[in-house]
């Protein structure tokens, strides 16, 4: 393993907190009712905050001078390694293409992917030879557990609701399973980490990720798509267009007025 | 070091201002290091807490308040902050506030703390949402009293 797998393995872990905690920022102030408009806002400060940590020890390992602030906003989507899951679209708006927030079950469909896979990650990442890794995950692992409650209890509740809500969960997450393959799929960065006992072999996670998801289904009547074709490359920045809209809103303040502070 | 530790004990949670940083369980350590300076280690509660950074600038004003001259605060991750470091006082703290004080931890996700109301210690309550309003409390109902409550979060 070579000091640019670490650096890019970190990167990974950064850009999936990051990415998926912008995304659900955009909840912020248009949540469906005022309970969950602060939960989803509190599950994006949770995920922002663990970014700055994987980013910062990211830079550390890079040994470059490049801090948690440079690498969230003065790269361009290209270097953005983040899984393609965490990027998609919180759903359609009402409010036209400026609206915010977005169709709350796609939003949690997408949510609920994320942080099943989450929690096994950052479990196996709990004993990763890098000790810094091995703190951050400790502390996320707690997190993750509680954001995995939020959005599985959703996931039962609409799917376990109306034929409407049913029908509407059901397809959110029949759209979304495309992009769960990806999750489990190493590549060479991968290999390498998980020789080095950096990080996991990511196919070792499925198993533990399709219990969980059959149980959380079970509970709310839905199926589990069948394991299809399935779209990757995030990790290695060939993203969907979806990410360069996010990052033209989170970047453009740092881009405009270079070096900006308050 | 006693003096450092007295000065630490005024500082307070700033969205729970009834604890103090000591009380919660974030003070990990505190240290005069060979340059004279006084070092403070702070575990943070939660990635997403933002009061992380003010909590370390008010830490470090309440030093200097207090007679020292240079202040060093670091952060530690390891291991991760536990609301089993908080004390009773802090939890009865809590109480008196109106915040149920943390419970037990849930074993699964279908499992259910019991979380008693603070206001009429009535065990029947609710969940009315899992987030309330910072990221370490749930939002609560008391079936008895009626009253909405919230719960520091077991972590």
């Amino acid at each position: 393993m070579t000091t640019h797998d670490h650096v890019e393995y970190l990167l990974r872990l950064g850009d999936n907190t990051l990415v998926g905690g912008q995304r659900l920022s955009e909840w912020v102030g248009h949540g469906p009712v005022l309970e969950e408009d602060i939960a989803l806002s509190n599950v994006a400060l949770d995920l922002i905050g663990q970014a700055r940590w994987w980013l910062t020890r990211a830079g550390t390992v890079e040994g470059q001078g490049r801090t948690e602030d440079d690498l969230a906003f003065l790269r361009d989507g290209t270097a953005f390694r983040n899984v393609l899951l965490v990027e998609q679209p919180n759903g359609p708006t009402r409010g036209g293409p400026s609206g915010r927030g977005g169709d709350f079950g796609v939003t949690i469909a997408r949510q609920w992917l994320f942080d099943t896979w989450h929690v096994q990650l950052l479990q196996h990442l709990v004993t990763s030879s890098d000790d810094e890794i091995a703190a951050i995950a400790a502390k996320a692992h707690k997190e993750a557990t509680y954001h995995h409650r939020h959005s599985a209890q959703w996931v039962i509740r609409l799917g376990d609701g109306t034929d409407h809500s049913h029908h509407r969960m059901q397809q959110a997450i029949d759209a979304l399973w495309r992009f769960t393959g990806e999750l489990f799929t190493p590549d060479d960065v991968d290999e390498r980490i998980a020789a080095a006992g950096i990080g996991p072999d990511p196919s070792a996670l499925k198993a533990a990720f399709d219990a969980s998801v059959d149980a959380v289904l079970a509970e709310a009547t839905l199926q589990r798509p069948a394991d299809g074709w399935m779209q990757t490359g995030g990790k290695q920045g060939e993203h969907t267009e979806h990410l360069g809209y996010l990052l033209a809103e989170m970047q453009h303040l740092q881009r405009t007025y270079v070096g900006a502070s308050w | 070091m006693a003096a450092a530790r007295r000065a630490l004990a005024r500082v307070l949670d700033p969205e729970l201002p009834v604890v103090s940083i000591v009380d919660l369980g974030m003070v990990r350590d505190v240290r005069i290091d060979a340059d004279g300076a006084v070092m403070v280690a702070l575990t943070p509660t939660y990635s997403g807490c933002p009061a992380q950074s003010a909590i370390e600038q008010d830490a470090a004003r309440a030093l200097r308040q207090a007679g020292f001259a240079s202040v060093r605060i670091t952060q530690v991750l390891s291991p991760p902050w536990t609301t089993d470091w908080m004390t009773h006082a802090a939890r009865e703290a809590l109480r008196a506030h109106g915040i149920a004080p943390p419970t037990t931890r849930p074993s699964g996700l279908f499992d259910e703390p019991q979380v008693d109301c603070p206001r009429c210690d009535s065990s029947h309550t609710h969940r009315v949402s899992e987030f309330g309003s910072s990221a370490c409390k749930a939002l609560y109902a008391c079936d008895a009293c009626l009253e909405p409550f919230e719960h520091f979060k077991c972590l």
